[in-house]
C-alpha cells in the first residue's frame, strides 16, 4: 500500500469516528433537550404523541378579546352538529354538543345515573347553535387564580392563531410549588457548612499524618484509608440513632456536623498533596520560630490551594446533589434540602404535572452546570488523578 | 521516648484529633453498635432487645430478601460488562486523535454531574409509557410495541440499567487518560509488524491499561450493590417486586417498618459481600493486572 493510499484511508476512518461521536454525544445531550423542552411547555402540550418540541400558544378573538386556548388536531367536529342544552331530567341545563342526526323532533337519548343505575333516557332539548362540521372545539385557558369554569368555542382552523411560546411562567410557578427558595437555602447552607468543615479538618488531619514524624503515625493512616472500607449502609441505622438522640434529626446539622471532624479520601488526597511540600520549607519556618500551627496555616495551606479547590468542589457538589442523607435525617418539611424536596414533590404530583417537575429540575441542575463550566478542566484533571492514581 | 518524640507525638495527636473524635463517634461506635443491632429487635424508640441469630434466621427466610438479592446481581452481572464496554468504546474512539476531544468529554462528563434525584425524574419521564419520548423514537423505528418500561416487571430493570449507562462520564474519562498514557513506540512497533487494531486493543492495550480498568471495575461494583435513589424515585422497588433492590429494601425495613435490628442484620450482610468480593478480586488481580513500573 502506498503512502498515499494510507492517509486516504486515515481521513475516512476519522471521518466515521467523528461521525459516531457526534451521534453518540446527541444521545448524551438529548435527554436535556427534553428536559428544557418539556419545561417549557404548557401542560396540556407535555401529553401530546408525536411529542411537541417548540411549545406554542394558541389564541382566537372573540369579540375583539384575545383568549388564550388549548388547541388539539384530534378536537375535530366530524359531522354538522348543535350545541343543545338539556331541559328535563337530573341532568338538565347541561349544555352537550350533539350530532344534527341525533336530534329526533327536539329530543335527544342521553344517559341518567340515579344510584348505581344507568338508564338511557329520551329528553327535550333546546338548540342553542349550530356547529358545522370542520369546526374545532378549543377550550379557554384560565389564568393562575382564576376561578370559574373555562369557556369553550366551536371555531374554524383559521380562527386559531398560533405562535410560539415558551412558558417561562412554569418556572415561577414551580418554585412557588416546591418552595424553591427555601430548600435552595437550606442547601446552600449545607453545602457551605460541609465545606468548610472538610477543608478545615481534613487539611489538619493530612497536615498531622505528613509531615509531623510521630509515634503510630502509619497505624493511624492506615486506619483512616481503612474506613473507606466501610459501605454507608452498615453505619447508617446507628448514626440515626445518635443523631436522633443528640435531637440533631429534622435539623441540617447531621448533614454537616460529621464534616468538621474529618473525611478519610479527602484526608488520604490532602495528605499525598503535603508530602510534595518540600521539608526544607518547614525546617527553615522552623528555625525562624515559627510554631507547627503557623507552618501549616502560613506555609501548607497557601501552598496547596489548588488542591483545596478541588476538596471543596468536590464537597460542595456531594452536599448538593446527596439524597440519601437527607431523605434519612431531615424529618421536619422545613429542613428540606433541594434533592429531597424535589422528590417530596415528585411523589405528591408525579404522573402529570410533569411541565412543573421538569422546569424544578432544571433549576437543581442549572447551578451545578454552572459551577462545572466555570472549573471543568480542574475537574477533568482531578478525576483522572483520583481514578487512575487513586 | 525522648523529649522531641514525645513533643510530636502530642504535636501530631492533636492534628489529627479533630478526625479521631469523629472516627470514634461516626465510625467506630456505629460500626460496632451495627453489629450489636444486628442481634437485636430494635425499633429505635425502645432500647434495643438481644434476640442472637433471630434476625439473620428470619432473613434467611425471607422472600423478598432473596428477590432484593436476585435483583441486586441480576443489575451487577449485566450493568458491570455493559459499562465497561460502553466506556471503554468511547474511551478509545476519543483516544483517535478526534477534533473537539475536550468538547465530547464534556459533553459525556455532564450527566454525571447532575443529582440523582433530577436525573430520576427526568428518566421517569422519558421511559413514560404513553408520553415518554423513548416510545416515541421506538415506534418510529418500527417497534410496533414498545414496552412500558417502569410499569412493566420484566422491563422495569432492563430500564435502570440503561438510565445507568447515561452516567459513564467518570468512566470514559478515566480510561481515556490511562489510554493516552499508552507509550506511543509500543503502538508504533506493533504496527510495523502488521498488527490490527483489535491485535492492539486486546494484546498491547489492554494489558497496560488493566490497573485503571481494575480499580474502576472494583468501585462501580461496589456504587452497583448500593443502588438506591433510581429506585426510591423511579418505582419504590416495584411493579411487583422487579426493582426492590437490596439497598432499597434494607431502607424500607429500617426507615418505614422501624425493623432496625433486621435491617442492621442486611447491612451486615452487604457489608460481607463487598469485603469478599473485595478481598477476591484483589487477590485475582495480583495474577491477572499488569503493574508496571
Amino acid at each position: 500500500m502506498s503512502r498515499k493510499e494510507g492517509a486516504v484511508e486515515r481521513k475516512i476512518y476519522k471521518f466515521y469516528v467523528s461521525l459516531i461521536l457526534m451521534l453518540l454525544s446527541l444521545s448524551f445531550i438529548f435527554p436535556f433537550l427534553w428536559l428544557v423542552s418539556t419545561s417549557l411547555k404548557p401542560i396540556d402540550q407535555t401529553m401530546k404523541m408525536p411529542p411537541v418540541w417548540i411549545p406554542k400558544a394558541y389564541y382566537i378573538e372573540d369579540n375583539g378579546e384575545k383568549i388564550r386556548v388549548f388547541f388539539d388536531e384530534d378536537e375535530k367536529v366530524a359531522e354538522d352538529s348543535w350545541l343543545v342544552e338539556i331541559m328535563e331530567s337530573a341532568r338538565k341545563g347541561e349544555v352537550l354538543l350533539v350530532a344534527e342526526d341525533d336530534i329526533k323532533k327536539g329530543t335527544i337519548d342521553i344517559d341518567v345515573q340515579r344510584a348505581d343505575i344507568v338508564k338511557t333516557v329520551n329528553v327535550r332539548v333546546k338548540t342553542i347553535k349550530s356547529i358545522p362540521a370542520g369546526r374545532y372545539m378549543v377550550k379557554e385557558m384560565l389564568k393562575e387564580g382564576d376561578t370559574g369554569s373555562p369557556r369553550i368555542f366551536y371555531v374554524k382552523r383559521e380562527r386559531v392563531e398560533q405562535k410560539v411560546k415558551f412558558e417561562f411562567s412554569n418556572y415561577i410557578v414551580a418554585t412557588r410549588k416546591i418552595p424553591f427558595f427555601l430548600y435552595l437555602k437550606n442547601t446552600l447552607i449545607v453545602c457551605f457548612l460541609s465545606v468548610i468543615g472538610v477543608l478545615l479538618s481534613s487539611s489538619l488531619a493530612a497536615y498531622g499524618l505528613s509531615k509531623i514524624q510521630w509515634k503510630g503515625r502509619d497505624t493511624v493512616f492506615f486506619i483512616v484509608l481503612a474506613t473507606m472500607m466501610i459501605p454507608f449502609p452498615v453505619t447508617m441505622i446507628p448514626l440515626f440513632t445518635i443523631f436522633k438522640k443528640l435531637g440533631m434529626t429534622g435539623t441540617l446539622m447531621p448533614l454537616w456536623v460529621p464534616t468538621f471532624f474529618g473525611a478519610a479520601f479527602n484526608i488520604f488526597l490532602l495528605r499525598q498533596f503535603f508530602m510534595t511540600i518540600p521539608n526544607e520549607l518547614i525546617e527553615a519556618a522552623k528555625i525562624d520560630g515559627c510554631s507547627e500551627f503557623q507552618i501549616f496555616y502560613r506555609i501548607i495551606i497557601p501552598l496547596s490551594k489548588p488542591i483545596l479547590f478541588v476538596v471543596g468542589l468536590f464537597q460542595f457538589l456531594y452536599a448538593w446533589n446527596d439524597f440519601m442523607g437527607p431523605l434519612i435525617y431531615l424529618t421536619n418539611q422545613k429542613t428540606f434540602t433541594l434533592s429531597l424536596g424535589l422528590q417530596f414533590f415528585q411523589s405528591q404530583h408525579g404522573g402529570t404535572e410533569w411541565h412543573l417537575l421538569m422546569a424544578a429540575s432544571t433549576m437543581v441542575i442549572v447551578p451545578i452546570l454552572i459551577l462545572f463550566f466555570f472549573t471543568q478542566k480542574t475537574f477533568i484533571e482531578s478525576i483522572t488523578l483520583t481514578g487512575i492514581k487513586g | 521516648m525522648n523529649k522531641s518524640e514525645r513533643n510530636n507525638l502530642i504535636k501530631g495527636l492533636l492534628f489529627i484529633s479533630p478526625w479521631i473524635i469523629g472516627f470514634v463517634t461516626f465510625v467506630l461506635y456505629p460500626f460496632l453498635s451495627s453489629i450489636y443491632y444486628s442481634f437485636c429487635h430494635f425499633n429505635v424508640f425502645e432500647p434495643p432487645q438481644w434476640i442472637g441469630f433471630a434476625n439473620y434466621i428470619n432473613l434467611f427466610k425471607d422472600k423478598v430478601f432473596w428477590i432484593s438479592l436476585y435483583n441486586t446481581f441480576f443489575y451487577v452481572i449485566i450493568f458491570i460488562p455493559l459499562s465497561f464496554i460502553v466506556s471503554m468504546t468511547l474511551a478509545l474512539l476519543l483516544n483517535t486523535k478526534v477534533k473537539g476531544l475536550s468538547f465530547y468529554r464534556i459533553i459525556f462528563y455532564i450527566p454525571t454531574l447532575v443529582p440523582m434525584v433530577a436525573l430520576s425524574i427526568l428518566w421517569l419521564w422519558m421511559f413514560n409509557g404513553e408520553y415518554g419520548i423513548l416510545n416515541h423514537f421506538l415506534i418510529k423505528m418500527g417497534v410496533p410495541k414498545p414496552p412500558n418500561w417502569l410499569a412493566d416487571p420484566r422491563y422495569a430493570k432492563p430500564a435502570i440499567i440503561i438510565m445507568g449507562l447515561w452516567t459513564l462520564g467518570q468512566a470514559i474519562i478515566i480510561y481515556l487518560a490511562g489510554l493516552q498514557d499508552v507509550p506511543r513506540s509500543l503502538l508504533e512497533s506493533a504496527d510495523i509488524d502488521g498488527a490490527k487494531w483489535y491485535h492492539k486493543i486486546f494484546h498491547i492495550i489492554m494489558p497496560l491499561i488493566s490497573p485503571v480498568i481494575f480499580f474502576n471495575i472494583l468501585m462501580s461494583v461496589i456504587i452497583s450493590f448500593q443502588l438506591f435513589a433510581q429506585p426510591f424515585i423511579m418505582t419504590g422497588g416495584g411493579p411487583g417486586r422487579s426493582t426492590t433492590f437490596y439497598l432499597l429494601y434494607l431502607y424500607q425495613k429500617a426507615f418505614e417498618d422501624f425493623r432496625m435490628g433486621y435491617a442492621s442484620s442486611m447491612a451486615w450482610i452487604l457489608f460481607i459481600i463487598i469485603l469478599v468480593l473485595t478481598l477476591f478480586s484483589i487477590k485475582i488481580s495480583k495474577k491477572k493486572v499488569y503493574y508496571g513500573g
